[in-house]
Order: C-alpha cells, then sequence, then structure tokens
C-alpha cells in the first residue's frame, strides 16, 4: 500500500495539496493538465522534491515524515523513476545503463533479474549500443528496463510517451501493459492523455491546481461529471467496462457487453472473452422519451433519469441510470426544457455505433482488466 | 641542435608545467566544484580570489608569492622551518608560480564543463541508489572530462609561457628555474644570443603546436568515449 499526504508551497502563489492510497499491485494513474501538480507528487515520492510537511509511506517503509523527522535520502527509497526524457548515462552502454542500478540495489530479494527485463522489453539487440545512437522509444525501453532492475518498491514514471510520436507510443504501450500484467509492482503513472490512462491504469487520481478532484476506480473516476476542469467539454463522457462478446466481421462490427447490455460498435481488434474499455462521450449520447424504432442510431438503452445539472453556457449534463451504469449526455438547456426532462423520468439513450469507434480515444481497445 | 643548456631550459619547462598542472587539477576540480554547486556567504570572495591571478600583473603575483612563500615569507619561513621546503630559486617555486597562474583559466575551463552537466542524470542516478560521491564519480566527473583535458591544456600552455611571476619569484637560475622563456630573455641579454633565442623559439612554437594537435585528439576520442558527438 501507498500512502501520500503531502503539502508544499512554491514561491509564485503554487500550493499543492494531495492526499491519497495506491493500492499495492498495478497502475495508479495521476491525471491532470501540465501544472496540475502530478509530476511534483511523483518528485516527492522520489525525494527530489521535499514537501514542506506530509508524510509518504511506501509498503511499510516511511520515506517521508515531517512530523517525526524522517526524511529517507533518494537513493536508499528504492523507487525505480522512468523520466520523460529518459535520462539515460550517455557515456555507457545500454547494457552498462541497465546495471547501474542493479548493482547498487540494496534490495533483500532479487526478483527482477536482468535476462527478463531484456526479454521483457525487447533489449537484446540494443545492449552493446549507447543511447545516443537509439530512437526515442527505444531510449524509453531502456529507461524503464533500468528502472526495474533497481528491484524498485514502486515503479514511478512521468508521463513516459509524452515526448515520443504516436508510432513510437503504440510501440511502447504493449511493453507497458506487458509490464503491468507480469510483475506484480505497483506504478505511479503521471499523464494527461485519457487513451494511456483508460488502456494502461487500474486506479486514478485527478489533480487540478494543486489538488485532487476525483480518485478511485478508472472507469468510475473517468465517468465523472466533475472532470470537466480537467478534460473539458469534448472529453468528458462514461466509461463501461466491457468484454467482447462477439464480432461480426462481414458486417465490420463487434458486440460489447457490459452490465445493462450490449454496445454495437465497429471492429475491436481484440478476441472475444476479453475485456475492453468503451469510452462514450457525453456530447455524443441523445436522449429520446419513447424508443424511437425508425432512427439509424444502432445502440439504444433505455434507463431513468437519475439527475439533471444545469453547467454554464447552454449546457446541461444529464445522468442516465442503465441499472449499474450511470451514462452522462450533454444537451442543451433548450432540449432539457422542450423534453421537461427530470430526475426520475424512463428515457432511452442513443448512441450511434460509430460515435463509439476506433481506439483513440473513443475506444480504447486493450486487454485491460474489466473492472478492480 | 640544442646545446645541452638548451636541452636543459626544455626538460625544465616540461618538468615544470607537468608539475604545476598535476598539482593544480585536484584542487581546481574542487573550486570549480565549489564554486558552480554550492552557496555560502563570502563566495563572491573566494570567486575574486580565485580568478585574481589572471587580472594582476604576473610580476605582482611573483612579489605575491615572494611575500608569503618565500624564506622570510608568512608561510614560507614554516615551510623551510618544519618541512625543509625551500621554493625560492628551485624548481619547485617555479612550478609553484605557473600553477598559481595557470589556476584561473583551469578553473575556468573545469567550471564550465561542470555548468554543462545535465542535473537531471545525476538525480537519475541518485534515484537508482548512488550516493552522491557516486554519482560524482560515475556521471558527474567523466562526463566533465572534456572540460578537464581543456583545462590541462590550457594550464600547460600558461605553465610553458610564464615568464613574470617565476622571475620574480624564483628569479632566473640556469638549471633550477630557467625555463624556455627565461632563457630566450637571458639569450637576448647575450652579445650572439640570436641563435639561442631563434633555436629556441622554435622549440616553443614545436611545443605548443604539438600541444593543440594532442588536445584535439585527446578531445575527439573523451567525446565519443560519453557519447557526445
Amino acid at each position: 500500500m501507498i500512502e501520500i499526504d503531502v503539502a508544499l508551497g512554491r514561491p509564485g502563489g503554487f500550493r499543492l495539496a494531495a492526499g491519497f492510497t495506491a493500492p499495492p499491485a498495478g497502475i495508479t494513474a495521476l491525471f491532470g493538465r501540465s501544472g496540475a501538480g502530478k509530476t511534483t507528487i511523483i518528485q516527492m515520492v522520489a525525494g527530489v522534491v521535499r514537501p514542506e510537511r506530509g508524510r509518504i509511506v511506501v509498503d511499510d517503509t516511511v520515506f517521508f515524515d515531517s512530523r517525526a523527522g524522517i526524511e529517507l535520502p533518494i537513493e536508499a527509497r528504492r523507487v525505480g523513476y522512468v523520466f520523460q526524457d529518459a535520462r539515460l548515462f550517455p557515456h555507457m552502454s545500454v547494457e552498462r545503463n541497465l546495471r547501474y542500478g542493479e548493482r547498487r540495489s540494496r534490495a533483500a530479494a532479487r526478483p527482477i533479474a536482468l535476462g527478463a527485463v531484456v526479454d521483457l522489453l525487447g533489449l537484446k539487440p540494443l545492449l552493446a549500443r549507447r543511447p545516443h545512437t537509439l530512437s526515442g522509444g527505444e531510449r524509453q525501453r531502456v529507461a524503464i528496463g533500468r528502472a526495474l532492475l533497481v528491484q524498485p518498491r514502486l515503479l514511478l514514471m512521468d508521463e513516459p510517451l509524452a515526448s515520443l510520436d504516436e508510432a513510437r507510443k503504440q510501440e511502447i504501450l504493449p511493453y507497458l501493459e506487458r509490464l503491468r500484467d507480469e510483475l506484480h509492482l505497483p506504478v505511479l503513472y503521471v499523464s494527461h492523455a485519457v487513451e494511456e490512462v483508460l488502456r494502461l491504469a487500474d486506479h486514478m487520481v485527478a489533480l487540478a491546481e494543486g489538488g485532487i478532484i476525483a480518485a478511485g476506480p478508472v472507469s468510475e473516476v473517468m465517468s465523472r461529471p466533475d472532470l470537466l476542469p480537467v478534460l473539458g467539454r469534448f472529453d468528458l463522457g462514461t466509461i463501461l467496462e466491457c468484454t467482447v462478446a462477439r464480432h461480426d466481421t462481414a458486417l465490420g462490427l463487434s458486440s460489447l457487453a457490459f452490465a445493462d447490455g450490449e454496445l454495437r460498435v465497429p471492429l475491436v481488434d481484440v478476441a472475444p472473452g476479453a475485456g475492453v474499455r468503451a469510452r462514450i462521450r457525453s456530447r455524443d449520447v441523445a436522449l429520446a422519451l419513447s424508443e424511437p424504432v425508425d432512427i439509424s442510431v444502432t445502440n439504444r438503452l433505455p434507463g431513468l433519469i437519475a439527475a439533471v445539472e444545469r453547467q454554464q453556457g447552454p449546457y446541461a449534463d444529464v445522468a442516465l441510470d442503465l441499472g449499474h451504469t450511470l451514462l452522462h449526455a450533454t444537451l442543451t438547456t433548450e432540449s432539457v426544457e422542450r423534453l421537461a426532462l427530470r430526475p426520475g423520468l424512463p428515457a432511452w439513450a442513443l448512441i450511434k455505433a460509430v460515435a463509439v469507434e476506433g481506439r483513440s480515444p473513443g475506444l480504447s481497445a486493450a486487454a485491460a482488466p474489466a473492472g478492480p | 641542435m640544442l646545446t645541452p643548456e638548451e636541452w636543459t631550459a626544455v626538460r625544465l619547462s616540461l618538468t615544470v608545467a607537468f608539475w604545476a598542472t598535476a598539482w593544480s587539477l585536484p584542487v581546481a576540480v574542487l573550486a570549480a566544484f565549489v564554486l558552480a554547486r554550492t552557496e555560502f556567504p563570502g563566495k563572491r570572495l573566494l570567486d575574486g580570489l580565485v580568478y585574481l591571478p589572471l587580472v594582476l600583473p604576473k610580476v605582482v603575483v611573483g612579489y605575491l608569492l615572494l611575500l608569503t612563500l618565500g624564506a622570510r615569507g608568512l608561510f614560507g619561513q614554516y615551510l623551510d622551518q618544519w618541512f625543509g621546503i625551500r621554493l625560492v630559486f628551485s624548481t619547485s617555486g617555479a612550478a609553484v608560480a605557473a600553477a598559481v597562474v595557470g589556476f584561473p583559466l583551469m578553473v575556468n575551463a573545469i567550471r564550465l564543463a561542470l555548468e554543462a552537466v545535465d542535473r537531471g542524470l545525476e538525480l537519475a542516478a541518485r534515484t537508482l541508489g548512488a550516493g552522491r560521491l557516486d554519482v560524482f564519480l560515475t556521471i558527474t566527473l567523466p562526463l566533465m572530462l572534456p572540460g578537464i583535458a581543456a583545462g590541462i591544456l590550457l594550464s600547460i600552455a600558461s605553465a610553458l609561457g610564464e615568464f613574470g611571476a617565476t622571475i620574480t619569484f624564483v628569479a632566473n637560475v640556469e638549471g633550477q628555474t630557467r625555463t624556455i622563456p627565461l632563457a630566450i630573455y637571458s639569450a637576448t641579454h647575450t652579445p650572439d644570443g640570436d641563435a639561442v633565442a631563434g633555436r629556441l623559439v622554435l622549440v616553443s612554437v614545436a611545443l605548443a603546436l604539438g600541444a593543440l594537435l594532442l588536445a584535439g585528439l585527446a578531445d575527439r576520442r573523451i567525446r565519443l568515449l560519453i557519447g557526445r558527438t
């Protein structure tokens, strides 16, 4: 278990105050816009930045406790820190970079062996090379391997994909998934990309302006309308934890089963039975008071209106209770008034199949474990 | 070719340059580190002190050395009493003069190199379990090598050319303190010394060119070694 409760004031008025716990295994995403304080938090966990006050405990080891006057030096914390810019040592080969932390690790047990890391991250052809001859993606893989060989208590990843182009990101993501699934290591993963969080993380902490605005399982937190300041109106949506029911290759469609029914979506590149997270943006959801039949929209889901919330501008957020899921729809207040939408009213949610399209950001076609 | 006296001057120049550089190198690295990486009251004073020999007339530097390290100098008398070390009129003294004059150049080169080292790499090393000294030895120092090489070259060049401080501090004693510049100076004061001066000038030019070539080669090797091309 990782317990973090820290506060810090910076000249210029920035204040950070954040407290949360992260589970002992799996990826916890620290999510928010730049300047929200995500990186500062993991820097405090690593010991690079000292909190004004607070407490940081990882697996019964106290890293920092301002009241007890405890501050473990950086090198004694044994965290694997993967920086956004890799930070490989330019005067060493890839292999010596990998061994740098391994040699210095004071871990009693060493479950992570060099050979295993080399296999996991596909580093074999790179071992003799120098960092300046590597591509951005290769550098980041080496950096991850180097951090793992410290035998870390936890892994800290600071936007490891942010400096890479889309092709390189797609190259690294499968490695991160393997790492998550094969090593039972807690990971704090800083990101401002919805897609990465959906694809990789189990838990998330959403930050804005130095404070936590939501924390919990990804599907729950990502579905909250109060994430508006972080996501913006465009990306606000509902996350459905689904399993692939079947593929209809002739039509090019897949059926995804979730707690309250099925979604028809364009073909998903995942085997039947595997879990996927479907993301339905609130602005792509329409509501009807009766089931429309002569309409092209494929996905029609019945429910009861749970809440109607007026927002800034012409917008209103309507939450439809599908049984186990709250599906959010962004409507105009004009429509809300015309249909006299109010809590308790039965309604149908209409979602075009093509609105839940592609990998990013509508549907994260990853073998993400369905729910915690 | 060269007469035995001229050979002696050449050998002496190289000896003085070597020892001046060898002794000032560790001190220069320390001074560069203190100036580049630490903050303390009075740092500006130290900063000024380090660079003082660069701006002072060399004769003044030599005279100050005489006052402090000379036979009856502030510290010099104790050097003699306690350790039996006499710097005046000796090759060691010439090396001290050359070291003091070349010190600011060396510190400056090393300091610039140190300031160019990415602190992010040092932090990364610490998260990988390396303590401060370990980080300095395995990351910072290797990445500073081009600057250290430049510092060594500057120090050697400065020592080979040093004249004013040397002649003031340790005088012009053949076989002890008469390095190439002093020998040239003496030759120009001797009737028929032109041939001697001319040969020593040629040696000086050859030494300087050789040092530059060597430095260029070393720099290329080092940059290859630390992956900076």
